[in-house]
């Protein structure tokens, strides 16, 4: 690991200053994705910023109905959280899902946002990776792809957002407040990570000297029908090959209202809005999943060892569907 | 007759691992943790490329780094001798991985072969400053591809003292013929150890230079101090090699690896202690694992089910500098009668880190080859594949042509059977559903050979009723210490509070590498040896003594229980350990001993045998397979410790879950590397994965080993990714030839 400078700041103006005065600097939250990225010599920063000990670790509920998430809430407080478990247990779900309980206490929602790709050959530093080292290529087009994009990806990258938590976010029309010198804004989940493009070493549409404050979930009371499905190699500890985060209303047979993000399959939590528009207003039956399934997966392009995840893709849609279906009908 | 009470004594009984307390606490010191002063750290750069000649080496950077104390290349390493390969053809059996002179050699053999050592004040000092080596290589063009070197492989003299291609018969006459037959070509991937605790060696010279101590992580501290010697032309009793806990191996540790000897070179040039820990991705990169195999099983059966020909050929990886052959066709020369038998393995030369054992080298593919196409054929032929197993059970080796000296399989597969509940099975394919869920069982044979290899040990029995037995023996978890210290309580009489077993460093007597399941019976033939001597000495000392009611006794007239000598036709005649040494005014008696195995070893075949029952659920809409139910029935004879046994039993299982369905070392063909070196991408089977196992175990002594026992390391694994194989087919209608079986090959 190279050397680095460390300071830790008390409130966000200062962390924000400390960020611009510094060449080479980021922000330690947790460190479960940033400090192993240095320990494999990916990431070297200069300077590190702590700002654990900012005031931002508080779930709050917001008039209307909404919840603010404070950036440095643990992944594991947000999944236990009783006002998550009952208003968007997709959320919960997902958090659950990801990592180790190890990890999950460790790890906050700020940096969970910021997680990079686990594409081996952006950990492996003698490999070509457009992402690590911009211009040098990408081995994972001809490589071993199998836990790569379908969607939206680019011939400069094809690696894959790593996150749970991120698409039950996407799912539930989150948006994330940042702060940077001497300006606040919001950014819509689905368009804070970004697709690779010819630029893949920018993973989101943050500023260098922006920080993450809150994540602030809108008021979305069919939620409480909603769930996280996530396909892996092995039960636990393990990415994505494939998730779904859906929330779904059905009344009198006839979807009201759905919510459907994809994890696994892109380079940012892929919102299925092609899918959501077969299906709003539709009658809720396997037959629509299925099509709506179909017209998300369209534009989906499989590698040499990825391509299963198409179909696995659509299947899982359908499943999970036809679970809230059935689940929300008995409500 | 006598009426008094023997009790029982220690072996047969579940006692708790010795040294779990010591590790649960923090207390069990890993070589790494050995504690010495002015200890530098040692880093590894590793090769980019996977055959060429270093051209040039800059590594002023690093030199000038915080830190960094020394940049040890070929430029200015000292001189290490070669020293016999492990398992080469030398009547020494050495402990080096290969022949390749790390450091000696400006020549590439294989991405991640070790170029360069940085030393430095810390750990993060020296790992930086590795990356701050770079190289310069002139390529030569590598070959990594299995299948494309197959034209050249060559068929090896033996694997591991077994022809490498046998005939019995015109097997492939007889599968054209067949009424029913089965043939198909199976694969196995590349597998990694992973051990958890990575290895470490701490390295630190005498003064003069005439001396070296070494703490290593290794399975082998009789080999590395011998190896050691010779590289650095040390007489061997100046080597001490220390390895007290090994935070398991299974084959990893065996060999002595590159950063070893480059760990002592490197504390001989800095004149100080140094300590070199792998990383994860070192060791993937570093030291070799589990080589990848293609398996052509084909059988043949006549009308009633009788196997008339035999088929297991195949590949294995390996490189020229360390010819290891996975003998993956051991299973069918004992498993099956039949009519006729070819067996056949070759080997490919590839430019990579050289292979080595892992957990039941040869018996783990092997078996899910073989055991997977007598599933085939049962339902081929709509038989019960534990029926058609028992229809072609030999009554003698099939290939030996000898009687086993011990054989239950079928005991093991009717009380497997009752225990399972297998009668409830439903034979067709995707007949058996829980919801989305399709549930299928599985039978799979296990095997793996008895092997006992030479060894030596000693004992004190001390004055105040203690005994102590030593040997170079390794305990890496197996439960090896605890078996050996009940084997001692019952060969003194003592019990097993009493007496401590030491292990782990070759200044104690001789034993050999903790591979092939030997330890158990090697050691404790070694342990009983020892123990006979320092008796006869004891009753030596009483025998002629005026003074002990035990005088004028011949030996065969006394027995050794409850601390003391006793006469055997008078239990109220006798005296205590202490009292004797005390009347002498000793305080302790020695024993020391060896033992091999004996003639009769070689007039018999001796194997250690399963019956596996496997219950998976396969996710119909994503196919994802998970087990729900293992249980495994062993036969391995006398069981020492129930508890430790049963625990390597399911460690086993666990690792061929992990086989079957989720491990794989991806090894990308265009550079020669493993790209998933790390625990989160190379998927070993995390708790959700492992169901709660069963065991059993018949507990029928083998009459002609020591204590009856047969050791219990490597037949876990064994047959573990059949079974799975075979539920999967008869959940889904699916064959996976092909591991691991991830959900994809099931969509």
């Amino acid at each position: 690991m190279k050397n680095f400078a460390y300071a830790r700041a008390q409130d966000a103006d200062t962390a924000v200053q400390l960020i611009t005065q510094n060449q080479n600097a980021k922000f330690l939250s947790g460190g479960t994705n940033l400090v192993d990225l240095m320990r494999e010599n990916i990431e070297q920063p200069d300077h590190l910023i702590d700002v654990t000990g900012l005031p931002l670790a508080q779930v709050e509920e917001l008039p209307g109905g909404g919840v603010s998430i404070g950036a440095l809430v643990r992944n594991s407080h947000l999944a236990a959280n009783q006002i998550i478990r009952e208003r968007y247990p997709v959320l919960s779900q997902a958090i659950l899902m990801g990592a180790s309980a190890q990890i999950r206490n460790m790890a906050t929602t700020g940096g969970n946002l910021m997680q990079r790709t686990r594409c081996y050959y952006f950990y492996d530093t003698d490999a070509r990776c457009n992402k690590r080292e911009p211009g040098t290529g990408c081995d994972a087009l001809e490589g071993f792809n199998r836990i790569h994009a379908i969607l939206g990806a680019s011939d400069d990258c094809i690696a894959t957002h790593p996150s749970d938590m991120c698409v039950a976010l996407a799912a539930l029309d989150a948006t994330v407040h940042v702060t940077g010198t001497g300006v606040e804004r919001t950014i819509p989940i689905v368009e804070f990570h970004r697709l690779p493009e010819d630029t893949p070493q920018i993973d989101t549409n943050l500023q260098p000297d922006e920080l993450i404050t809150s994540v602030e979930l809108p008021a979305l009371p069919f939620a409480r029908n909603s769930m996280y499905r996530k396909v892996r190699d092995r039960a636990s500890y393990a990415f994505a090959l494939v998730s779904v985060a859906a929330a779904l209303e059905v009344e009198d047979g006839t979807i009201k209202n759905v919510r459907l993000a994809l994890g696994g399959v892109a380079h940012k939590p892929w919102r299925a809005t092609e899918a959501e528009k077969v299906l709003t207003g539709a009658k809720a039956d396997e037959e629509i999943f299925k099509r709506a399934a179909a017209e998300e997966l369209k534009a989906a392009r499989g590698y040499k060892h990825n391509s299963f995840k198409i179909e696995l893709a659509e299947r899982t849609i359908v499943s999970v569907l036809k679970t809230l279906a059935s689940e929300g009908g008995a409500r | 007759m006598s009426a008094r009470i023997v009790k029982p004594g220690a072996i047969g009984q579940p006692f708790s691992r010795v040294d779990g307390r010591l590790k649960v606490t923090g207390k069990a010191t890993f070589a790494a943790e050995y504690k010495v002063e002015n200890v530098a750290h040692g880093a590894l750069v590793f090769s980019q490329i996977a055959r060429g000649k270093i051209k040039n080496i800059e590594t002023s950077a690093a030199r000038n780094a915080p830190g960094v104390i020394l940049v040890l290349t070929h430029e200015n390493a000292p001189e290490m001798k070669k020293t016999p390969v492990f398992g080469s053809d030398s009547e020494e059996m050495g402990a080096a991985s290969s022949s390749i002179l790390y450091l000696n050699t400006d020549e590439v053999y294989f991405n991640g072969q070790p170029v360069a050592v940085v030393v430095a004040e810390t750990l993060e000092q020296a790992e930086h400053a590795a990356t701050l080596v770079a190289v310069e290589y002139e390529e030569k063009q590598a070959k990594l591809i299995l299948q494309a070197e197959k034209p050249d492989a060559v068929l090896p003299e033996h694997i591991p003292g077994e022809p490498s291609d046998l005939k019995q018969g015109d097997a492939e006459g007889a599968l054209a013929e067949a009424l029913y037959k089965v043939d198909n070509i199976y694969t196995t991937p590349p597998f990694n150890h992973n051990a958890i605790e990575l290895h470490a060696t701490l390295a630190e010279w005498s003064e003069d230079e005439k001396s070296l101590t070494v703490y290593d992580s290794t399975q082998y501290v009789i080999g590395v101090q011998e190896m050691l010697a010779k590289k650095f032309s040390l007489r061997k009793e100046n080597v001490r090699v220390i390895g007290s806990f090994v935070g398991g191996g299974f084959g990893g540790k065996g060999n002595a690896w590159a950063h070893v000897s480059l760990t002592v070179a490197a504390a001989k040039v800095v004149k100080r202690p140094v300590k070199l820990v792998l990383s994860r991705e070192g060791v993937h990169l570093s030291v070799g694992g589990r080589t990848p195999t293609e398996q052509r099983v084909a059988l043949a059966a006549n009308d009633v089910g009788k196997l008339t020909a035999l088929i297991h050929t195949g590949f294995t990886q390996t490189t020229e500098h360390n010819n290891f052959a996975e003998q993956f066709t051991f299973p069918a020369r004992h498993l099956y009668k039949s009519e006729n038998i070819w067996l056949r393995q070759e080997m490919v030369h590839l430019d990579i880190v050289p292979n080595t054992f892992m957990r039941a080298p040869g018996e783990s593919p092997g078996t899910f080859a073989l055991e997977s196409a007598i599933d085939e054929l049962a339902h081929e032929m709509g038989i019960d594949p534990i029926e058609l197993r028992a229809r072609n059970e030999p009554d003698r080796d099939p290939v030996k042509d000898l009687p086993f000296s011990m054989r239950n399989i079928k005991e093991a597969y009717r009380v497997g059977a009752e225990m399972f509940g297998w009668s409830k099975r439903h034979a067709a394919p995707r007949t058996m559903r829980d919801g989305r869920f399709l549930i299928g069982c599985g039978v799979a044979t296990a095997f793996y050979p008895a092997y006992q290899f030479p060894a030596a040990a000693r004992v004190e029995i001390h004055a105040d009723g203690t005994a102590i037995a030593q040997s170079a023996m390794h305990e890496m978890g197996m439960g090896s210490a605890t078996a050996q210290a009940q084997n001692l309580a019952d060969e003194l009489g003592l019990s097993f509070e009493q007496v401590r077993f030491e292990y782990g460093d070759s200044n104690f007597p001789y034993a050999p590498v903790a591979g092939g399941s030997n330890s158990t019976i090697s050691v404790g033939a070694a342990v009983k040896a020892a123990c006979d001597d320092a008796k006869k000495k004891i009753h030596g000392l009483v025998g002629e003594d005026d003074a002990s009611p035990l005088k004028g006794t011949r030996f065969d007239e006394v027995e050794f229980r409850e601390g003391g000598i006793y006469r055997r036709d008078d239990a109220t005649k006798g005296e205590t350990f202490h009292a004797i040494l005390r009347r002498f005014e000793e305080d302790k008696i020695e024993g020391e001993g060896e033992a091999a195995p004996g003639a009769e070893s070689e007039k018999y075949s001796m194997g250690s045998y399963g019956a596996l029952f496997c219950e998976v659920r396969v996710d119909e809409e994503t196919g994802e397979v998970r087990v729900s139910r293992f249980l495994g029935v062993y036969d391995c004879g006398k069981i020492i410790n129930p508890k430790t046994a049963s625990s390597q039993w399911r460690g086993g299982i666990t690792m061929g879950i992990g086989m079957a369905l989720t491990e794989e070392a991806l090894f990308d063909v265009r550079k020669g590397r493993i790209v998933n070196p790390s625990l989160a991408e190379y998927h070993l089977p995390v708790n959700l994965d492992v169901p709660n196992i069963e065991i059993h175990f018949l507990d029928i002594p083998d009459p002609l080993t020591p204590m009856g026992a047969h050791g219990v390391g490597e037949i876990g694994i064994t047959g573990v990714a059949a079974a799975v194989a075979n539920a999967v087919f008869n959940a889904t209608g699916k064959r996976i030839r092909d591991l691991p079986i991830t959900l994809d090959k099931l969509l």
